[in-house]
């Protein structure tokens, strides 16, 4: 069978279980819709937040960016991972004894302030869309290579099934979809994987295969380690070493700020948060923590494995083939634009770092202005340079050198050769983790929109339909918003996300962080904090990303600052602002007071706080 | 949504005499000290591995590979050691304040239970 058909026989398979799932758990109270009626068993709630947390840029994206960054990847390891220590330790438990599960929730009542929930609304809606867009984007590049439809129908496609089931099953649906949908995404991972450490080192566990020799038989004599081939190889091209940390832009400081950046960010993420609520008491709340970090951690020490092999295999086996010796993986990724190859005439194929480089990829480049820019460049090859354009040199110009790093994770068991089943099983995989999050999202979304957004600032007289109706409106409208953003992606997938995690660091963390431990912060400096935060962090941003303008030092740091560590400097700002006004503003009044201290007692120690002995939700 | 108001839900124990009152406050006020303990301790090995091994001495720990494979130390510390030393840190945090919890609860109890005279 070809990987078409075993791709939609897996793909039909594992959607009908999600839909059959969120049929069984359909619910009908706004309970069940929103907090999954508490009833999720610790190890099975572990597994939906490992889902919940593992998008399709940590499915997708994250192995792939790894490959290319070498050891400076490691900020996305360390940076998700370590945020949900931060989560786990700083955030969750005490969200859920104050009973607030929406960020602005807790935002609002703890600085007493309905400016502040706006605020908090305004970031919570604009993280959770840029978030959710991601995960379309990651949907469309899967259904756009194995079913052979455009990238855009495939955003549509997903759209559709998530809207669907995340109407029908609210939270209840989502938390049971979601453990399927680990266990599809960590098969999907590691059994590629596994048989990729199989066959080139002889070690079942990714992991150790990562640290080992290759066989004899890959290597050609025995003891080269792999990791120490790949770093002579890439020498050999001009790439940067593997294993070697600070190279090039990415300095300590920068390595530094960027896994902060995405601890900090994630930390505040409102669809993990949220899943705190579903256990029954605090003391399943942290064995879930537990579980899910260790779910998550099966595929975060897998992922650099992968991203190691897939490194081996693109720099070793590419080079120096013609175009009729070309794995079929490669001319097939080809017609997507995500890997383009442009030829200098001598029908070899040459990957590297250097000016010969001949792998690119198509970008955000309408296909006109590509065709346009290939044929100018076979005029080129032609003439022998007196016209025409060499492609090389413009791609290059443009940013667009070596292959899209989306792809790696998805094109790695065909470059290994793997069965036909295995590569549709990773199709499988990587739309239950751009699927499970997305839902989550959205959840969030609309729960932001109906409860914090319409029942808390516009309408507090809504009745409990109203707020339904404006609940499931909300999905509908972000759905279609996270399909335009999908369609017209602002930057690759683990960039936008990337992004949004930054806003989050710089507006929320400090925020939360400061409520619970500081009885002393009031209203004006925390909000004043915040929007001094997200200024500087959004301004940074748009600066270099929308504006491309070149990154900065600020005087003070030896390298210019990533953008996607600036979350980190707002987030400073924003504690360092606060803190200093704190003293020459009110202290949080009595009632607010009283609110910080119930937060720190064992949980049981007052009746009222489970959702049971809710005054109303 | 909005789960619980603990403004409408003071914790307090009316009934209690002014003695059990302090010590039900003095309980409370060593659970929060020692949560804040096992909290920034826990941070502490979360900082000195996360960025400690894995970024800041990286290029000092590199110098080394992990026993019996071909890791170079700073590497392996990013790419695989502080995610499997974030699990362990996880992992503390629940069967400590889970204990600590447990054991809080009973010398609440303890306290109101004496007083009231009653099982609660």
């Amino acid at each position: 069978m070809t990987i078409q058909t075993y791709t939609l026989i897996m793909v039909g398979i594992s959607f009908s279980v999600y839909l059959g799932i969120a049929w069984w758990s359909r619910v009908k109270d706004t309970r069940g819709f929103y907090v999954a009626g508490q009833g999720v068993p610790a190890v099975a709630n572990g597994m939906a937040t490992a889902a919940d947390w593992m998008s399709a840029a940590s499915f997708l994206s994250m192995a792939g960016l790894i490959s290319t960054m070498g050891y400076a990847g490691g900020v996305y390891l360390l940076g998700w991972t370590g945020g949900f220590v931060l989560l786990a330790l700083l955030l969750a438990p005490y969200l859920r004894k104050f009973g607030h599960y929406t960020v602005p929730d807790f935002v609002g009542d703890r600085y007493d302030s309905q400016f502040a929930r706006l605020v908090a609304v305004i970031c919570a809606l604009f993280v959770s869309f840029t978030y959710v867009a991601g995960q379309m984007r990651g949907v469309g590049v899967v259904f756009s290579r194995f079913l052979d439809v455009d990238i855009n129908v495939g955003v549509v496609i997903g759209m559709a099934i998530v809207f669907v089931y995340a109407t029908l099953g609210g939270m209840k649906g989502i938390t049971w979809t979601q453990v399927a949908q680990y266990w599809v995404l960590i098969t999907a991972f590691l059994v590629p994987a596994i048989a990729i450490s199989i066959k080139l080192t002889g070690e079942p566990l990714p992991s150790i295969g990562l640290g080992a020799d290759l066989l004899p038989e890959v290597a050609g004599t025995a003891g080269v380690s792999l990791l120490t081939k790949l770093n002579e190889i890439s020498a050999e091209l001009g790439f940067g070493s593997y294993t070697v940390p600070f190279v090039g832009a990415w300095d300590k400081w920068n390595v530094a700020l960027v896994a902060l950046s995405l601890m900090v960010g994630t930390a505040g993420l409102p669809h993990v948060i949220v899943r705190f609520y579903t256990v029954k008491n605090v003391r399943a709340a942290r064995w879930s923590g537990f579980w899910a970090i260790l779910f998550i951690s099966f595929l975060y020490v897998t992922a650099p494995a992968t991203a190691g092999f897939a490194r081996y295999f693109m720099i070793s086996t590419l080079n120096d083939r013609p175009a009729t010796e070309m794995p079929g993986w490669f001319t097939s990724w080809e017609k997507t634009g995500l890997i383009l190859w442009i030829d200098n005439g001598d029908d070899r194929l040459r990957f590297s770092a250097g000016k010969d480089n001949e792998i690119f990829r198509a970008g955000a480049i309408p296909a006109a202005e590509l065709g346009q820019i290939k044929m100018d460049h076979q005029r080129w090859l032609d003439t022998n340079g007196t016209a025409g354009a060499d492609a090389r040199i413009i791609l290059n110009e443009l940013g667009l050198s070596g292959p899209d790093r989306d792809i790696i994770v998805l094109a790695t068991p065909e470059m290994a050769e793997l069965a036909n089943w295995i590569i549709a099983l990773v199709a499988a995989g990587g739309l239950a983790a751009a699927l499970s999050t997305a839902s989550g999202l959205l959840l969030v979304i609309s729960s932001s929109v109906a409860h914090d957004l319409y029942f808390r600032i516009l309408r507090p007289e809504a009745s409990e339909k109203q707020r339904l109706l404006v609940g499931r409106a909300a999905i509908g409208v972000a759905v279609v918003i996270a399909g335009i953003f999908g369609i017209y992606p602002p930057g690759f997938v683990s960039e936008v996300v990337a992004f949004a995690f930054g806003l989050a660091a710089a507006s929320f963390f400090p925020a939360i962080v400061l409520g619970i431990f500081n009885k002393r912060v009031g209203t004006v400096p925390a909000v004043t904090g915040m929007i001094v935060g997200i200024t500087f962090t959004a301004w940074y941003i748009v600066r270099c990303s929308l504006m491309k303008e070149a990154p900065m030092d600020f005087g003070i740091f030896p390298m210019p600052i990533n953008p996607q560590g600036i979350g980190a400097l707002g987030m400073a700002l924003n504690f360092i602002v606060t803190l200093t006004l704190t003293p020459f503003f009110a202290a949080p009044r009595e009632g607010v007071q009283k609110m910080i201290d119930a937060v720190r007692e064992p949980e049981d120690a007052s009746e009222a706080l489970t959702i049971e002995g809710a005054p109303e939700h | 949504m909005h789960i619980h108001d603990p403004q409408t839900n003071p914790v307090s124990h009316p009934t209690l005499s002014p003695d059990a009152a302090a010590r039900l406050a003095e309980s409370k006020r060593r659970y929060w000290r020692t949560n804040l303990c096992i909290m920034s301790g826990l941070l502490a090995v979360w900082a000195a591995v996360g960025f400690g091994c894995a970024i800041v001495f990286a290029d000092v720990l590199n110098a080394y590979t992990l026993p019996g494979t071909s890791y170079p130390l700073g590497f392996w510390f990013a790419h695989q050691g502080a995610i499997m030393v974030f699990v362990f840190i996880v992992l503390a945090y629940c069967v400590l304040m889970n204990g600590l919890d447990k054991k809080h609860r009973n010398e609440m109890d303890a306290i109101i239970g004496k007083v009231k005279k009653e099982p609660r």
